[in-house]
């Protein structure tokens, strides 16, 4: 029997460089009005994290951006990033 | 004998009966067809994409939908040339699922919006603004929280060149800003409040001309918009 380890990823999608992002740059003004001023590049997006049965780092990397282009992002207005976390609890 | 224009009924849609509705006040017949099904009803000739919140909105606006099966479906009668066309969350559904170009972000402003907007027919002659004629200005509903249209530039420079832009949000005279948040609410880019594909038989747009297709609910500018469908239902093709 093929006991697959598992790998935790997690999955982070911003909205894309360069598009507007009216969340992000609502909460820049929150923190400068509670005194927080100078703090740029505010963005706001969401993350998936899941366990995912893959025998190394690689194969779980490749398996979540094949994830990402085909449902968890919107490639015209997000861009994500991938973090493997080594084997899953 | 009457084309039918299937609904498509996908968890969490809410617009069905206003659509099959507005449907029947211009002289069509509609279908409803639950999301599991992998074909259309015998006899489609169109398809309207409801709004509402499909799936919750789950992940994006559209992007747990665009899976069903009846979206295959809708895909493949699509690239067959039916005429479809998608309001709001159907809209969004359309770009999740790559049958329509460019995507629709989180309003500008932050704010869900509920209220009446101006519409300048840019493009007409389409399956869904045949009995319209560009530059006529409607005055129709919007519903929604991620409706700002956004595509690379290169996308919208081609969209405007190849006439796939249908609606603009505009002022009430027709002049269109779109840095003015009265007239262009959610933000959409060049103010596009519709699109269709290449091909001119998909559609695309945020209001609900349903909505506004009965002088009860205040306008019936919507209603060229649904009559254009169902007759190019009927009479299978435009000219």
């Amino acid at each position: 029997m093929s006991d697959t380890p598992t790998r935790h990823v997690t999955v982070t999608i911003r909205p894309k460089v360069g598009l507007r992002d009216p969340e992000g740059n609502a909460i820049e003004h929150a923190l400068a009005a509670l005194g927080w001023q100078g703090v740029t590049n505010v963005h706001v997006g969401r993350t998936v994290s899941f366990e995912l049965p893959a025998g190394d780092d690689d194969t779980a990397r490749s398996e979540a951006a094949e994830m990402c282009s085909r449902i968890l992002a919107n490639p015209v207005i997000e861009d994500f990033q991938i973090e493997v976390g080594g084997r899953g609890v | 004998m009457s084309g039918l224009v299937a609904i498509p009924i996908i968890p969490g849609v809410n617009c069905e009966h206003d659509v099959a509705h507005a449907i029947s006040l211009v002289g069509g017949e509609s279908a409803f067809v639950h999301h599991m099904e992998a074909t259309l009803p015998s006899g489609t000739q169109a398809v309207y994409i409801p709004g509402g919140f499909s799936y919750g909105d789950y992940l994006r606006a559209g992007a747990i939908a665009r899976f069903a099966p009846i979206v295959a479906a809708i895909g493949r009668a699509a690239a067959d040339g039916m005429p479809v066309l998608g309001v709001c969350n159907g809209f969004q559904i359309l770009c999740e699922a790559g049958l329509l170009p460019g995507a629709l972000a989180r309003n500008v402003g932050l704010r869900f919006l509920c209220q009446d907007v101006h519409l300048r027919v840019e493009t007409a002659g389409t399956p869904v603004t045949h009995r319209l004629k560009a530059g006529n200005v409607l005055r129709i509903p919007i519903n929604h929280g991620e409706g700002c249209y956004t595509a690379p530039t290169e996308t919208i420079d081609r969209l405007e060149a190849g006439n796939q832009v249908l609606l603009r949000y505009c002022r009430p005279d027709g002049t269109v800003d779109p840095d003015d948040r009265e007239s262009n609410p959610n933000g959409s880019l060049r103010s596009i409040a519709g699109v269709t594909n290449e091909a001119g038989n998909v559609a695309g747009m945020m209001p609900h001309p349903e909505r506004a297709s009965e002088s009860i609910l205040g306008s019936v500018d919507g209603l060229p918009i649904v009559e254009s469908l169902v007759k190019v239902s009927t009479t299978a093709g435009v000219a």
